[in-house]
């Protein structure tokens, strides 16, 4: 498999600076779970990672898609599809006594214009399965 | 992508202009928000032998749980240490360090303060720091736009902690990333300066929606600067309504005893659940 020229040049920046954005880092985590579980499996190779992401996590899908690209080359997962599950937020209104999903990132119940919902969903940044063989 | 480190903004990305379908020549890929197809190329499944053994495994874990313990851990430890941890954060330019040098120096004995300071690159901080006495530890994370609670945990073994009342992380100027690593922190404040914009809180809600403590820095300047204050408190409200709001100047010192009555008001409240002097092991 050929890399994407600019993956081989973000790669490269890699190697030089050990570090990068932060999706790098979650990534690099995610994919540590992954291959760990894969060996305890006994699988041979990873077809697929399912992530669930929530806005509130801080972390960027499309950010993920790219470090894991460049960071699965040269393992069992190389090739593999990543899939970004999107958990959407959902807020409790303590006044309303009642859920509901946000448009935005805040918590504003859209009955009573309470600003301080609870999250209770929406901060997710998992892995939540693999497919191997 | 975030100018400050190169990671992404917070939530979807959204690429405003013409729709695509009218007169473009080519077919490149337009930016998608998730597409599952295959946008590369990489080995075929039909290639692969082993097919048919396809299994899905659960596996259900969290990515930044690892940083998680360790915070916790760095928690337990701040906590049996009696000692009041600040996570200090902002873009980069709003005063970190200018605003933690003039509590240092105002405060004097009355409390003592230690400082993490985060920084790309550079160790100008800690040697601004240092120059005023404060115990100072540097943590250079290269080009990772954030601290975490494993790169405190070693910065903590090179800091007298027992002759502190409060330490002070300053984080890697950035308000996107640090926003989800937990450093075991019991308050994250989050500065704001007069001339980054009233909707700063608005643009960077996950950050602010996680502080205890805004500090709206620079007062001194507000007036020039044509800053509406009034706005930017609504707009903090919206996203952190039960944090506290301070209005200061870390240059003139205006505001600056309300921080003051807060940080020792917080550390009272640490004194108040003192640790057992003797914890015995088999609490745990």
């Amino acid at each position: 498999m050929t890399p994407r020229p600019h993956a081989a040049i973000f790669k490269q920046k890699l190697e030089g600076t050990g570090g990068g954005m932060h999706e790098v880092g979650v990534m690099e985590s995610a994919l540590g779970i992954a291959l760990k579980r894969a060996a305890d499996e006994g699988a041979q190779h990873i077809h697929q990672l399912t992530m669930r992401v929530g806005p509130l996590s801080g972390v960027v899908a499309e950010a993920l898609e790219f470090a894991f690209d460049v960071l699965s080359q040269g393992t069992i997962a190389e090739g593999a599809t990543l899939q970004v599950e999107r958990v959407p937020i959902v807020c409790y209104c303590r006044t309303c006594r009642r859920e509901f999903q946000p448009d935005d990132l805040f918590c504003e119940c859209p009955r009573c214009h309470t600003p301080d919902g609870e999250v209770r969903q929406g901060r997710e940044l998992e892995l939540a399965s693999l497919e191997v063989s | 992508m975030c100018k400050d480190c190169g990671c992404g903004i917070v939530g979807e990305v959204h690429i405003d202009g013409p729709e695509p379908g009218h007169s473009h020549p080519h077919g490149h890929e337009h930016a998608h928000p998730h597409d599952h197809d295959h946008p590369h190329t990489h080995p075929h499944p039909h290639d692969d032998p082993s097919e048919g053994d396809r299994r899905t495994v659960s596996v259900r874990q969290a990515i930044l749980a690892k940083n998680d313990r360790l915070a916790e851990r760095n928690r337990g430890y701040f906590k049996a240490k009696g000692l009041l941890v600040l996570n200090v954060l902002s873009s980069p330019g709003s005063g970190k360090t200018a605003f933690i040098e003039r509590t240092v120096a105002d405060l004097g004995d009355r409390l003592r303060v230690g400082v993490i300071a985060g920084d790309l690159e550079t160790d100008n901080d800690a040697k601004r720091l240092r120059a005023r006495g404060v115990p100072t530890v540097q943590i250079t994370t290269g080009n990772v736009c954030h601290l975490e609670a494993e790169m405190v945990a070693r910065a903590m073994e090179k800091m007298p902690l027992d002759s502190l009342d409060v330490l002070v992380i300053e984080n890697v100027g950035n308000l996107v990333c640090p926003a989800s690593y937990d450093l075991g922190e019991d308050a994250r404040v989050v500065l704001l300066s007069v001339t980054e914009g009233e909707d700063k809180p608005l643009k960077y809600p996950v950050m602010f929606r996680t502080a205890q403590v805004v500090v709206v820095n620079k007062m001194d300047i507000a007036g020039p600067v044509g800053f509406d204050r009034d706005t930017a408190v609504r707009n903090i409200r919206r996203v952190a309504p039960e944090a506290t709001i301070l209005e200061v100047s870390a240059r003139t010192g205006q505001g600056m005893a309300q921080w003051y009555a807060y940080l020792e008001e917080r550390r009272r409240r640490e004194k108040g659940h003192p640790p057992p002097p003797s914890p015995a092991p088999s609490a745990a």
